[in-house]
């Protein structure tokens, strides 16, 4: 007699309850990492569990190039670190050659530079609302931010001749001095972005969805910042109030009158706030840096290639990003013998796995977003 | 990059002189040294230093506007940590580590290390200098959260171990880069393209 037949369908073994954790690439091409970042992402189901970030694709040995090059050549280099806020780098590396060489530029050429690294602050902080908020998915606000940030490269344009990499500042001075109509210019752009301030701030600040995604989100705290070492508007939305402008202060920041805006919470939407509130403290630094100019010269009577004495040097200045430094050593030749970059983008991206642990993936894109990193300058 | 003081090698040869004694050797012209001057809170920071690390045997001096210490590479983490746990410092900022290449010079590299101190508001340099055989030091991630990326690029750069590094894997360089390109023995463009 035949057997009972075998059944077609067989029972699968039910599956062991729970799930299990993927990997995620995120990068180098995703355009939500800005540039060529890489995170491996560890999540389960939507929530990320791990995050290892991956950089240096974009690793150039800038360091090591600045050890063949003139000081007057390095600054091109330095340009080229964070080309968002190219002004502010060079003030960097030209503070730093100044203090090692001890000489001081005009009053006049001072004042420019300031007014310079403001404008390129905000010019800085306008591309980081734009593009913070579409990392969360609106659109609308880059339009009106990029408008306003080509009117302040327009002015770039103006003075240095071009609108990114501009090689303006020397060590002792500036290039040249700005055009006649630079002032009622630069006045009359400062209105005109203290309105594209105030409508990005209607648009995104109060909105019910920009709440949702960023208040409570990425929450560093004051000490954890500091033990990470971030600085800038990073550091400053957790309520350390840290400016490089105001604690050491270089160049003349001292005789101007202006506030720091410092958060309290540490989440997503402080660090967006401070950059506003920022902005804004940038426009009046401005306006009263363009009250204090005088005529006269540009440029201190220093040899045409600086050759500082043998020594070391540390000097930093506040980036849009942070505390950008420079340690240069000397062994009094034309080029530095060792030239290391502190990076504020590099060290606030450390601090990247801490804030994104815990949160969805989509939450990781907008505190990646306001870390603001910028590739050129961590991977150098 | 040859950094010959003195190499007489591109000159022409003076006419005639074919067995003339070796010209004395021309003086090195003096190289100026950078100015000190200590802001009033780091000669402060200087005076006591010694004291507070008298068991570290350090050196104490100063570049510019900054009080720079020198301990040796065994010393250093135990000095790291005392300058950020101990309040009348209070260290708790590490603003930058970097290695300096010295072995030209001296076959020695240079680990430094800038502090500062949001409380106090004052800054130091500790540098601890290390053989070109084996160039390790003790990690100070376990002192400052911030060091971990520093030491991975120095790594990289100029192959310093930083002993009990957490993950002291290639972090600006790719996996399988070979040397040290940080280093001043490695040639700016004379190398094989990865």
């Amino acid at each position: 007699m035949t057997e009972n037949p075998t059944p077609m369908v067989t029972q699968l073994p039910s599956p062991e309850p729970g799930t299990v954790d993927m990997m995620v690439n995120m990068g180098p091409q995703h355009p939500a990492t800005h540039g060529v970042f890489r995170m491996e992402l560890r999540v389960d189901g939507e929530q990320v569990q791990d995050l290892v970030p991956h950089i240096g694709y974009l690793h150039r040995g800038s360091e090591k190039l600045c050890e063949y090059e003139l000081y007057s050549q390095i600054i091109t280099l330095f340009d080229r670190l964070d080309y968002v806020s190219n002004f502010n780098n060079e003030l960097v590396i030209v503070t730093a050659v100044e203090k090692l060489m001890d000489v001081s530029p005009p009053p006049r050429a001072e004042l420019i530079r300031i007014i310079m690294c403001e404008f390129n602050r905000i010019a800085s902080h306008l591309l980081f609302y734009g593009t913070f908020a579409i990392d969360m998915g609106a659109i609308t606000p880059l339009l009106y931010n990029f408008r306003d940030r080509e009117k302040i490269q327009a002015l770039f344009e103006s003075v240095s001749g071009a609108r990114m990499m501009h090689n303006y500042f020397r060590v002792g001075g500036v290039k040249e001095d700005v055009a006649d109509d630079f002032v009622s210019r630069a006045l009359a752009l400062c209105e005109e972005l203290e309105r594209g301030i105030d409508e990005t701030d209607r648009l995104l600040t109060e909105n019910e969805i920009f709440l949702e995604r960023t208040s409570g989100i990425g929450v560093i705290s004051g000490e954890d910042a500091l033990d990470w070492g971030l600085s800038g508007p990073v550091l400053r939305a957790s309520g350390v109030p840290y400016d490089v402008r105001v604690d050491e202060p270089y160049s003349r920041y001292e005789e101007l009158d202006f506030g720091i805006p410092v958060g309290s919470a540490g989440d997503c939407w402080d660090r967006f706030y401070v950059r506003i509130l920022e902005a804004r403290e940038s426009v009046s630094i401005i306006r009263q840096a363009i009250a204090l100019m005088e005529p006269g010269d540009t440029m201190a009577k220093i040899r045409r290639i600086a050759r500082p004495p043998a020594g070391e040097v540390y000097a930093h200045c506040e980036n849009p990003r942070g505390d950008m430094g420079v340690y240069i050593v000397s062994d009094g030749g034309e080029r530095p013998y060792r030239l290391k970059v502190r990076p504020p983008s590099f060290c606030n991206l450390q601090a990247l796995r801490d804030l994104t642990v815990g949160h969805y993936i989509a939450d990781a894109v907008v505190i990646l977003g306001t870390l603001d990193i910028v590739l050129g300058e961590v991977d150098r | 990059m040859t950094t010959q003081g003195s190499s007489g090698a591109n000159k022409p040869s003076d006419p005639g002189g074919e067995s003339t004694p070796a010209p004395a050797k021309r003086r090195e012209p003096e190289v100026p040294q950078a100015a000190v001057a200590l802001p009033p809170e780091g000669v402060a920071l200087a005076e006591r230093l010694p004291e507070a690390l008298a068991a570290h045997e350090i050196e104490v001096g100063a570049a510019i506007d900054e009080v720079v210490c020198r301990v040796t590479a065994d010393h250093l983490v135990d000095v790291c940590r005392q300058l950020k746990d101990d309040p009348a410092f209070g260290f708790d900022y590490l603003r930058l580590l970097t290695v300096v290449d010295y072995v030209e010079q001296d076959g020695e590299f240079e680990v430094v290390y800038h502090l500062y101190s949001m409380t106090h508001r004052h800054k130091m340099m500790v540098k601890a200098r290390l053989p070109e055989r084996r160039p390790s030091i003790s990690t100070v991630t376990g002192v400052w959260r911030g060091a971990d990326w520093y030491e991975r690029e120095m790594h990289d750069l100029f192959g310093v171990v930083f002993d009990g590094h957490p993950n002291l894997v290639p972090l600006v360089l790719p996996d399988d880069f070979d040397g040290f390109p940080g280093r001043k023995s490695y040639p700016l463009n004379d190398y094989e393209e990865w």
